[in-house]
């Protein structure tokens, strides 16, 4: 029924079929969708959120989904302005991935400040020295350029394609990309730092406080080393994903290879200067706050298992698997890998903005127990939904995989 | 916020910040205005098709 609007030369599944599989992501943005309508309509208190958990859930995959889909940023850094010619068969995946996560975290963003209509308040009576203001400044322009880059894409459709001016417009935008590649790898740079930094600043949070360099706390640049060390693999995990269930190769291996290559050298790195971060807090921040790291672990679920999880088993595991040629040549090692990568910077920032807030600073202070309630998961599951089914979308009627008819090809008739 | 809002303050810090905004948002704009106008350029017929390749 819509084969004329599938890519040519490749193959796809029924239409029955996909709209059997798109009932859950349906399902998921239907649940959203009704806890952001209550949410907007009786205001926040649908939510756990308190004056202790002003950041939470959300927060939580914002800045979980904004660190996953830095592959965007730096696979188009590495194919434009580096000329990795390679990355050109997954660009279009790292970028419908950027725009999935960047959208999904600003319409998220768009039900926690509370006031939607006064949105625009921190744009134009905007507080210069606030790392939330340059965050959401540099955010909106990426997702702008996050848009820009997805145009093309669309354009290249079998049907749209066969406009003239359409078509002209996209091979026309292609061919500057690497003006807005650079404005985006400016844009990321900032905001993924300055999302660290707002962590690092907080000194009356000793958990979170870090020392720095000049305006930027340490956590500035570990934001920006762990975003762009887990992206790639972010990437790779939802190729990997889209050839399990289309049981078929969409990417060469020297693509994969390269990112996963990448990501382990960047994952190493930062597992060093994370460490020595960790180093530099327990024998400095903590100690001048009147604390001692085991402080903050007497009450509460969290506990040091956390750290260890984060630093050992989605840290230093995953950089070794990744730097081991043998090991991220290998299908299940190299999704292991990428799996532990993502599920670490999902933790590093879970540790960043939930424990921070839970755990007691002062003698009189308590543990802060915080539990979203069905409308913060609707929320926060909707986006999730809504990327398997942007994600489903795109590569069902769009380029999305250029050599996917070389590796895949039909046979004749 | 721009250099005739009220809340504006002529220092270094408001120009880091601004000039590096609107230097991003310029590059965006230019980028999208030079495509729009090459585009319609070539859809007229006063500027030739390039052959494209991936």
């Amino acid at each position: 029924m819509d084969s004329p609007l599938l890519p040519h030369g490749v193959k796809r599944c029924t239409p029955g079929v996909f709209f059997l599989w798109t009932l859950p992501w349906l399902a998921l943005l239907a649940w959203g969708g009704l806890s952001a309508v209550l949410c907007l309509w009786k205001g926040l208190n649908q939510t756990n959120m308190s004056n202790v958990f002003a950041f939470a859930l959300w927060i939580v995959f914002d800045l979980a989904v904004i660190g996953l889909g830095a592959g965007a940023f730096f696979t188009g850094f590495l194919t434009y302005i580096v000329g990795r010619k390679e990355l050109k068969s997954i660009i279009n995946t790292a970028v419908v991935i950027g725009f999935i996560c960047y959208s999904g975290a600003m319409a998220m963003l768009g039900i926690d400040i509370g006031q939607p209509v006064r949105g625009w308040f921190i744009f134009w009576h905007a507080n210069i020295h606030s790392m939330l203001v340059e965050v959401s400044f540099c955010i909106t322009c990426y997702l702008i350029v996050l848009a820009i880059e997805f145009i093309p894409l669309i354009l290249g459709n079998r049907q749209i394609s066969k406009v003239k001016e359409l078509r002209l417009l996209g091979h026309n935008l292609h061919e500057i990309m690497a003006v807005f590649a650079a404005t985006g790898t400016f844009l990321s740079f900032f905001h993924q730092g300055s999302l660290g930094g707002m962590f690092g600043v907080m000194y009356a949070r000793p958990f979170a406080a870090r020392e720095g360099f000049y305006i930027w706390p340490w956590t500035f640049f570990l934001f920006v080393l762990s975003a762009i060390a887990c992206g790639p693999c972010f990437t790779i995990l939802c190729t990997k994903l889209a050839e399990f269930l289309g049981r078929k190769k969409l990417v060469p291996d020297d693509a994969i290879q390269f990112l996963a290559k990448m990501s382990g050298w960047l994952l190493a790195l930062y597992m060093v200067l994370k460490t020595f971060d960790y180093l530099g807090w327990i024998y400095g921040v903590v100690p001048r706050a009147g604390l001692t790291f085991m402080d903050f672990f007497n009450e509460g679920p969290y506990g040091v298992w956390l750290i260890v999880a984060e630093m050992i088993f989605c840290g230093f595991l995953p950089a070794i698997i990744l730097l081991t040629p043998a090991g991220r040549k290998s299908q299940g090692w190299l999704i292991l890998a990428s799996l532990l990568n993502c599920t670490g910077i999902v933790l590093n920032r879970f540790l960043f903005i939930i424990v921070t807030l839970a755990v007691p600073v002062m003698p009189f202070d308590r543990f802060w127990g915080y539990l979203p309630t069905w409308q913060e998961w609707g929320i926060g599951l909707a986006v999730i939904g809504y990327g398997f089914l942007v994600f489903s979308l795109a590569y069902r009627y769009l380029p999305m995989f250029p050599k996917e008819t070389e590796l895949n090809p039909l046979p004749v008739e | 916020m721009t250099p005739i809002s009220f809340e504006w303050q002529w220092n270094i810090e408001y120009a880091v910040f601004f000039g590096l905004l609107y230097v991003a948002l310029g590059l965006i704009g230019g980028g999208i205005t030079f495509v729009a106008i090459r585009t319609a350029l070539q859809v007229f017929g006063f500027m030739r098709e390039r052959d494209f390749h991936d």
